[in-house]
């Protein structure tokens, strides 16, 4: 199928892609056949025999055996057609090749989680080969979201309570996007993500790298390219707007009130924060921050702290 | 109520006086009680709609933030739903024009009838409750574990659709035992008009798959009050379980909002083509048809929940089936158009944008029942387009095509038929321009629920909000001219269309008891190959 996009679909970029389009066109121009037929139908009967003068008695014709069975069985064969090309393509969409990368995905309110083979992570960005299988394995650490990359035509519920299961084989180095299709509350609409395709020996390196990033930058920069990458920025505001969690704007060196009691905002507080935010609960807000354990590093953590420090009032 | 109407005696004016409103027990007067209820819900589920709209015009915040959308979308949802389509053709024109049809005095159980349009009222006290006291903001599927979890008012808004359920399966049970018992001497089920058909195939759904709701609704509320563990994961509970108890109302009662309309349908199409209706058996079987299979179909809307893909492939083979009968009865109404003496009142306008309407949302609804294309469309703006081409262009058509139908019977005076024209017109182009964008942000993989969105998708967000625009001015039309028509239309007379059912045979408005002197049977409901009829006058046999 074309790779640029057509009328109705975006561009193609998976290996599965192209055959979904086909059946999709081939629906799509069955049923213009159809709808045509039917236009075509109300606008010549419409005209040809709309009332002139007084109603009168019309015609009694009210069976025609051989056009009931017509308009009965072509549709059936039609969509008989149809329900086997789509269940045969859905089939492959569902198995994966034995010999496809496996990557964790986690989904939780409202970002993505990605675990690669060799135990290093990423968030909201998936890091994939180009012409590689790739198997996600996913889950939900509270409600369901769905994984859904309009590029690749695929889509998955994520649930809480077991593992499911999608594949693909990007075609094409790129970025493309990554959508939460499950309603999931106020951040759905943020949960928003990518999949970065790249060379398989970029890909290898990018692994490589543990995937930390920020060299040649500044704690601060780093921090701040940390701080949208990691997600922060869906519920954290730079600017004092309150987001779902408090902004980060002055908050640093200042005393901020708890639910129970205070506390000084210093290094250790943020660390605490970030590492286990179900510690010490800002006043007026949800205890909703998932936990950074095990997600960033320590250069990480210093960066974001960096960065956090360096937004003054 | 003015000069030579209000003279007459009919159900309107005998007797007088709020109470004697109140506690009718006149399936007229019923009907109109639930039609003024059911058009403030339309009204209010009509304002969310263009709410919602006009936040989507940009990506971003335009007039609210994330939490009121969700609210907002919610209740759309779930008062067109559950307030306003599944109650609409049923119980304000089923409950008026039913008995009147069969040549009745009154549905089977007058009190039963009254008391489900309170139980109607006491549901809807209960979602009005819920959307001030932090309104909902599951959308109207209450999803677990979502709905178990959000701090808002779940609770009153699921024991609002619960009760409303009770009035659902009320109305059913009295149309179903009125069909079998109260039809006019010598009116076999093949005379019985295709709308009664359509009714009675409704009534079926309503008693069978309604309770099942209840019993969803019901675990929901006790999964949030007392944490009973059957839908929460924590507890060794299945999220994906609710999905199934829930589908398996939920896909019926699309059949309880499409089946009535489809029963206009065919009413209208056969008196303004003024023509014996092609194929009655295929029609009217055709409804029990999808009746039964929609019960078999449900899972179609969990094709990437994680079910298995046997139970996906079932689903989808059957989901092709259900559709089958709908395409047989679009084909049945084309050929009944086929050398009729075919007339443009208002009624056959909404009667005509149904057909172009439901077509498109037919046909869409197969590439959703593909599963290899549902994998790509599941969830995004193309199953919305999909679901308002259906229940909107279908449903909503039908029932704005039966408003102004049985309007003249219901009021004994016209409305100003070229305002009308003006507002069919406003409302399928407004609906058009709305909707049919929707489509194709979809396939460009725009998910739905979204308070924000990528830029890439603001020219088509901005042209569907236009449309809504005028979709809405439509209805302000419409809302005028209707309204206007009750205290100055012209007088209608008891047969404006040339009709052959037996609601044409009494006056307009009919008086309380229906008909003066029992009906007669002395020809089909669409023998207009042998019964001399014209607009204006009764039928010459
Ligand atoms: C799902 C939303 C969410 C995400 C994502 C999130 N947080 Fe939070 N965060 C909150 C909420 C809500 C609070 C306030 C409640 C609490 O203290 O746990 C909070 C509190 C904090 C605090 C304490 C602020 C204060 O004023 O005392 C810090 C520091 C913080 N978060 C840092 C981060 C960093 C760094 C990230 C990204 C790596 C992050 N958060 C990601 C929701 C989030
Ligand atoms: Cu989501
Ligand atoms: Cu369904």
């Amino acid at each position: 199928m074309d790779s640029t996009g057509t009328l109705f679909m975006p561009p193609g970029r998976s290996t599965i892609a192209g055959e979904v389009d086909t059946l999709f066109y081939f629906i799509f121009y069955t049923s213009v056949v159809f709808f045509a037929i039917v236009v075509f139908g109300i606008t010549f009967f419409s005209i040809r025999y709309r009332r002139q003068r007084k109603a009168g008695l019309t015609s009694g014709l009210a069976h025609n055996t051989k056009l009931e069975i017509l308009w009965s069985v072509i549709p059936t064969i039609l969509v008989v057609i149809v329900f086997f090309w789509g269940f045969k393509v859905f089939i492959k969409m569902h198995v994966p090749p034995k010999d496809a990368i496996e990557i964790k995905v986690t989904g939780q309110k409202w970002f993505w989680t990605f675990v690669y083979p060799n135990g290093s992570n990423s968030l909201n960005e998936l890091v994939v080969p180009v012409g590689k299988p790739v198997k996600l394995l996913m889950s939900s650490r509270d409600v369901i979201h769905s994984f859904f990359v309009p590029d690749f035509r695929i889509k998955m519920d994520v649930l809480p309570n077991r593992y499911t299961v999608t594949w693909f084989e990007a075609t094409d180095p790129g970025i493309y996007n990554l959508f939460c299709t499950e309603y999931c509350g106020k951040g759905h609409s943020e949960m928003l993500g990518k999949v970065k395709v790249l060379p398989e020996r970029e890909y290898q390196a990018w692994l490589e790298s543990g995937s930390g990033g920020g060299e040649g930058k500044t704690p601060e920069e780093f921090g701040a390219e940390l701080y949208v990458s990691k997600a922060c920025v869906t519920c954290h505001s730079v600017d004092g707007t309150l987001l779902v969690g408090p902004s980060f704007k002055g908050i640093f060196g200042h005393v901020t009130q708890l639910e129970d009691g205070e506390a000084m905002v210093d290094e250790n507080y943020l660390r605490e924060s970030i590492l286990n935010p179900q510690a010490k609960i800002v006043a007026g807000f949800e205890p909703v921050m998932p936990t950074y354990q095990g997600v960033l590093n320590d250069r990480q953590l210093d960066a974001l702290i960096a960065y956090i420090k360096s937004l003054k009032e | 109520m003015s000069e030579n109407i209000a003279l007459a005696r009919n159900y309107l004016n005998t007797p007088r006086g709020l109470k004697s409103w109140l506690l009718t027990l006149d399936h007229k007067r019923i009907g109109v009680l639930y039609l003024i209820a059911i058009m403030a819900s339309f009204f209010l589920g009509g304002v969310f709609a263009l709410l919602i709209r006009w936040e989507l015009l940009n990506p971003g915040r335009d007039i609210m933030g994330p939490d009121t959308y969700n609210q907002v979308f919610t209740l759309h949802g779930a008062i067109m739903i559950f307030l306003f389509i599944i109650p609409s053709i049923p119980a304000a024109l089923g409950n008026f024009v039913l008995p009147q049809m069969l040549g009745a005095k009154d549905v089977a159980f007058p009190r039963l009838n009254l008391a489900s349009w309170y139980i109607y009222l006491f549901g809807a006290l209960f979602a009005v409750y819920s959307m001030f006291s932090s309104a909902v903001d599951t959308g109207w599927t209450f999803y677990t574990p979502y709905s178990t979890e959000t701090t808002t008012s779940v609770i009153s808004m699921t024991m609002g659709a619960f009760i409303l359920g009770f009035s659902s399966i009320f109305t059913g049970l009295n149309f179903i035992v009125t069909i079998h018992k109260l039809r006019a001497p010598g009116m076999t089920w093949r005379q019985l008009p295709l709308f009664v058909w359509a009714l009675y195939a409704t009534a079926i759904i309503q008693v069978l798959a309604t309770p099942v709701l209840g019993i969803t609704l019901l675990l929901l509320v006790l999964e949030r009050v007392f944490g009973i563990g059957i839908f929460d994961p924590a507890m060794g509970g299945d999220p994906v379980l609710y999905q199934h108890f829930f589908w398996f109302y939920s896909h019926p009662a699309v059949y309880i909002m499409i089946l009535p309309g489809m029963g206009i349908i065919s009413e209208l199409i056969a008196v303004f083509a003024h023509r014996k209706i092609f194929g009655y058996n295929a029609i009217a079987f055709s409804s029990l048809a999808i009746a039964f299979i929609s019960f078999l179909v449900w899972g179609h809307h969990m094709f990437v929940s994680g079910q298995s893909p046997l139970a996906a492939m079932i689903f989808s083979f059957l989901t092709f089936l259900v559709g089958i009968p709908s395409g047989i009865k679009v084909f049945n109404w084309l050929a009944t158009l086929y050398k009729g003496s075919i007339s443009f009142a208002t009624p056959m306008l909404y009667a005509l944008s149904f057909l172009f309407l439901f077509t498109i949302g037919g046909l869409t609804g197969i590439f959703l029942g593909a599963l290899a294309t549902d994998v790509h469309l599941h969830d995004t703006y193309f199953v919305v387009a999909h679901f308002h081409y259906v229940m909107m262009g279908g449903t909503v058509m039908a029932f704005l095509g039966g408003i102004h139908y049985w309007w003249p019977k219901i009021w004994g005076r016209m409305y100003s038929e070229f305002w009308a024209k003006i507002a069919a017109v406003l409302v399928f182009i407004g609906f058009n321009v709305t909707f049919f964008t929707q489509f194709i942000l979809g396939t460009k993989g725009m998910p739905r629920r979204y308070y924000n969105y990528l830029d890439q998708y603001q020219p088509l967000h901005a042209f569907s909000s236009i449309g809504s625009w005028i979709l809405g001015l439509g209805f302000v039309v419409m809302l005028v001219y209707l309204l206007h028509s009750i205290y100055r239309g012209r007088p209608a007379g008891s047969n404006p269309w040339g009709a052959l059912t037996l609601e044409w045979t009494n006056s307009s408005p009919p008086p309380p008891e229906n008909f003066d002197e029992a009906p007669v049977l002395t020809h089909g409901p669409y023998d207009y190959d042998k019964v001399l009829v014209e607009e204006g006058s009764p039928a010459r046999a």
